[in-house]
């Protein structure tokens, strides 16, 4: 089995998704527990992270990736006893592509790099209005919030929503992130964010640098 | 002045435009930095109307236009019908690609945005690979359209021949069928009207001595296998998934795009193809699956569309730094390589003496800066992208919507004093 859970985290970081998924499914009918093959599905996404930040991989493996952890999960998830323990989280994030933009390919992509780097992501979706914002940081109290945005309508919508998150008092312990489209320094000041990202790992280093210690 | 002199300083000043253009294009140095107006929604939000407004109103859009051409002065246009006048047509066709401003859940001060989603399943390939058109028609059409639903009824013409293409007409005159060949007619007859007011403001362009620089678009096969058949997620699957069906229908692709877009700038008596690039940038695919998937599909429509005389303005959104190298291998003096976020000062010493290079006044400068800092971002691309002529001054993705005015006239103004 030691040798199987290897080969699985090969596969997955190597792409072979048919024969990643065929073994999860062996594993699990003889018997494998399924916490430690999602532990194993961790590894592997961990691999192929790293080999994304590293430039080696872009955009179309890592949604293969995302297809494969889900394929397993689902498998897997279904034969996980209750009150199992999860993996800690290192950190919370509110994300969301903001109000009038329906754009998520860039926003999907940092959920997935901050999920495998460890955070609880919950992710408000597109078009969100301020409002939601506001409920969802006030209920699960994260340290950092993301602002997605890909057309030029999104730099009021940020600044508002920024704006109103202030009003709402919670901006102090709050670190805010932008990104996606035409995003830059320019864009940080007008919006009042702490910091902006051109890609996914610029995402992960500043929640990684915004954690307290 | 008498009318007489002013046609004639009209058409002179048309004819130094098109030469300025021509001369940055063909990698001269023209006369002076020329410049290209390039925008969707800020000339209806410049005369103070909606977006909604822009897409519903022709004459109104067409005022808007003229005035933001007129003030600006620049030495070629996009017309802007073309881009975004669809509001009424959609309605008819009861469109399912878009959402619009004033449409579903949109605001009417927001631009229109694409559905991303799969058009095509995988299963489906071979079938377009076979017939195209077919597909088009059968599958494609009635599910981009409601009202175009019925299409799928009609008959399969390859197989149908001879006495059986006269009995085929049945299909026409079903209930459903007649009511969406109705809906085509009625969304023609939009369709004319709306072209009639573009046509009209051309023209008068013309005659204001402003050459349009758009006759046409096309795309890259790549961007068509993922934006409109596969969707974004299916198309990137599909690299790992369907590796050489996808590889057979950007090869199909290959050989069917650059034909609508000669027929379309022939149509409109022009030589300017303008191609928006969605797929290409950095990030988005290794340089491996760049030069497998896209490049050398997309390099061959290129070649196509300059071998039939035309100039293809290739809009590289994005970051594109990392494939300069690849990218500049194309004639020399035939294309224009229009960058939004790519480096241009790499992009000129990469493509020095073979692409002409267009942008890139950033959005967030045109929208957030001040004037003195657009003219010193102009200035620094003038004297840098500008060397020895083979630079278009435009903003990284056309003016954006949220332009401010006055950042707008001082660059397009400054563009003025950048004299060879």
């Amino acid at each position: 089995m030691e040798d199987k859970s290897r080969q699985l985290v090969q596969m997955i970081s190597e792409m072979q998704e048919e024969d990643a998924v065929k073994l999860a499914r062996e594993m699990l009918d003889s018997g494998y527990d399924p916490v430690k093959l999602l532990g194993h599905c961790r590894e592997a996404m961990e691999a192929v992270g790293k080999r994304y930040e590293e430039g080696e991989y872009f955009l179309p493996e890592l949604m293969l990736a995302g297809e494969m952890l889900k394929a397993i999960g689902d498998m897997a998830k279904p034969l996980i006893k209750q009150g199992a323990e999860g993996a800690k989280t290192v950190g919370t994030i509110v994300l969301g592509t903001v109000q009038g933009d329906l754009h998520d390919i860039g926003k999907n992509i940092v959920t997935f790099m901050l999920e495998i780097n460890g955070f609880k992501v919950i992710d408000l979706g597109i078009d969100v209005p301020v409002e939601n914002f506001i409920e969802s940081i006030k209920q699960n109290k994260p340290e950092v919030v993301g602002l997605s945005g890909f057309l030029t309508l999104a730099f009021d919508a940020m600044k508002q929503t920024i704006e109103a998150i202030k009003a709402a008092g919670l901006r102090e312990n709050t670190k805010i992130m932008i990104g996606g489209g035409q995003v830059d320094e320019t864009i940080k000041t007008y919006t009042g964010a702490d910091a902006f990202g051109l890609n996914a790992m610029d995402a992960v280093s500043l929640c990684k640098r915004w954690m307290p210690a | 002045m008498s009318t007489g002199s002013a046609v004639a300083s009209a058409s002179v000043l048309y004819a130094q435009r098109q030469k300025r253009l021509m001369d940055a294009i063909e990698l001269r140095e023209p006369d002076r930095l020329p410049t290209i107006l390039f925008s969707h929604f800020w000339v209806a939000r410049y005369c103070g109307m909606t977006c909604r407004e822009a897409m519903y109103d022709y004459e109104g859009l067409a005022a808007a236009m003229r005035k933001a051409v007129v003030d600006l002065e620049p030495d070629g246009f996009q017309p802007v019908h073309a881009l975004l006048a669809f509001g009424p047509t959609m309605d008819i066709l009861d469109y399912k690609q878009l959402e619009w401003p004033g449409h579903k859940g949109l605001a009417d001060n927001v631009p229109f945005q694409y559905l991303d989603a799969p058009y095509m399943t995988a299963e489906e390939y071979e079938e377009y690979v076979l017939d195209p058109t077919g597909f088009m028609l059968h599958k494609y059409m009635p599910r981009v359209a409601g009202a175009l639903e019925p299409l799928s009824q009609l008959p399969m013409y390859p197989g149908v021949l001879h006495t059986r293409i006269i009995q085929s007409m049945e299909a026409y005159a079903r209930p459903e069928v007649r009511r969406a060949l109705e809906t085509l007619i009625k969304a023609g007859e939009e369709m004319q009207k709306m072209r009639a007011v573009q046509s009209r403001l051309i023209q008068e362009l013309k005659d204001l001595g402003f050459p349009s620089a758009a006759h046409g678009t096309s795309h890259a096969p790549f961007d068509v296998a993922a934006d409109y058949l596969r969707g974004s997620k299916g198309a990137m699957l599909d690299l790992f998934r369907n590796k050489d069906r996808l590889l057979n229908l950007l090869d199909r692709l290959t050989v069917l795009i650059p034909l609508s877009a000669i027929a379309a700038a022939k149509a409109a008596g022009g030589n300017m193809v303008f191609i928006p690039l969605h797929w290409g940038l950095d990030g988005f695919m290794s340089p491996k699956q760049f030069t497998t998937f896209f490049w050398p599909q997309f390099q061959k429509v290129l070649l196509a569309l300059i071998d039939a005389g035309l100039y293809p303005h290739v809009l590289w959104e994005g970051d594109c730094t990392s494939r300069l190298d690849v990218i500049k291998d194309v004639p020399a003096g035939k294309c224009v390589y229009f960058f939004e976020r790519t480096d241009m000062f790499k992009a000129k010493e990469a493509l020095r003496g073979t692409v002409c290079i267009r942008g890139n006044v950033p959005a967030s400068m045109l929208i957030a800066g001040t004037p003195n800092e657009i003219r010193e971002y102009c200035k620094k691309l003038f004297d840098v992208v500008g060397d020895g002529g083979g630079f278009i001054l435009d903003a990284g993705v056309g003016v954006p919507d949220e332009a401010k005015a006055e950042n707008v006239q001082a660059m397009y103004g400054y563009a003025k004093e950048c004299v060879y």
